[in-house]
């Protein structure tokens, strides 16, 4: 049969191989895009976040940060901080 | 000043430990001064794979929480005097380890050894994070199969965020990849990803290919890194990988299946 095989074999057809390798480069890019990726709103939500803020207390750039956190699973956690001055409370 | 491998891959069963107990072996073969740590808390296996298992008194959870001095936890090799095995507990207090006292542990050996090599357990949990999180290099083990591949891509992910490296915006961390358990044969068939195949997806640079070995199995039954099985094919692979590691250029092998004779590739066998 070995004879046969030798002859019969040499069309070409789709390895498993091959479509292993091709799944894996779409999901491993998919996957690597949303790992690295920032929504498309923060830069808007940061400075609209910022406008009511201000219109409460003295806020400066230093003092303010925004973080998207991509937790296990599908959780995500969107992350302020605000430091407060002292000097706030005297106004 | 200490290098600090971590042999990491996120799926488990790959060939982590067996890698490290070889690598770290192989390295004190040279001549360094190697020290083993089996970060796997709660289920220690390096110490199996070392072949010391009944010589472990007091392990990493316990150097750390002082009940014991790094001296005494450390096991000296019996094979070669410049290599140490720091063993995991067995006992199940995941949590005592954490970045503070495993940097404090790190600092002191980087002081008596030239490789700290970190075994990690497999997963994304602390545990494994805690093994690559002082690391300078890490060596991605990865077999030539789907979910292997697609765990180490999500590990080489953490290397670049999650490591102090990455926390202090510094040089990031160097990786290597290690493709285990691989079969030139089965590759030639249609049925394996081939090394090429694995690097274009995960692209980092190859620092071995390790075949499918019956050798591995053996070394593990007698607690014997395969890597003194100079005779083996995965030893032979091994040695090869201290090479590169310590810079040296070596051809691969064991990549390329054994080519068989017109006569059997016509009659079968």
């Amino acid at each position: 049969m070995a004879l046969l095989d030798y002859f019969f074999k040499k069309e070409k057809q789709v390895t498993t191989a091959s479509k292993a390798k091709e799944r894996l480069q779409i999901i491993v890019a998919h996957e690597r895009n949303s790992r690295n990726k920032q929504p498309d709103y923060l830069p808007q939500l940061t400075e609209d976040i910022l406008k009511v803020l201000r219109k409460y207390i003295k806020v400066s750039d230093e003092s303010f940060s925004i973080n998207l956190d991509k937790k296990e699973g599908d959780l995500n956690v969107l992350e302020l901080n605000i430091e407060l001055h002292d000097e706030l409370n005297k106004d | 000043m200490a290098r600090i491998i971590v042999v990491t891959s996120g799926k488990g069963g790959v060939g982590k430990t067996t890698s490290s107990a070889a690598i770290g072996l192989g390295l004190a073969l040279k001549g360094h001064k190697v020290v083993l740590i089996d970060f796997d808390i709660g289920l220690r296996n390096l110490d199996l794979i070392m072949g010391c298992e009944r010589r472990v008194v007091y392990d990493f959870v316990n150097v750390i929480n002082g009940e014991a001095t790094l001296n005494q936890a450390l096991i000296k090799d019996k094979r070669v005097s410049s290599l140490s095995i720091l063993p995991a507990s067995q006992t199940r207090d995941k949590d005592a380890l954490n970045k503070e006292n495993v940097g404090k542990v790190l600092e002191e050996l980087g002081k008596s050894y030239d490789f700290i090599v970190c075994d990690s357990p497999a997963g994304i949990e602390a545990g494994a994070m805690m093994a690559l999180y002082y690391a300078d290099e890490a060596i991605v083990t990865t077999n030539p199969e789907v979910s292997s591949v697609r765990d180490s891509d999500r590990i080489l992910g953490m290397l670049a965020s999650r490591s102090r490296r990455a926390e202090l915006g510094l040089e990031p961390i160097k990786e290597h990849l290690l493709l285990t358990r691989y079969s030139p044969k089965r590759v030639e068939e249609g049925e394996m990803l081939s090394v090429e195949d694995v690097k274009d997806i995960l692209s980092i640079p190859l620092l071995g290919v390790i075949p499918e070995s019956q050798a591995v199995l053996k070394a593990s039954n007698a607690g014997e890194p395969v890597i003194l099985d100079t005779e083996s094919d995965a030893g032979k692979a091994y040695q090869d990988v201290i090479e590169r590691l310590l810079g040296e250029e070596v051809e691969f092998r064991f990549i390329q299946a054994e080519k068989k004779g017109i006569l059997s590739r016509l009659f079968g066998g």
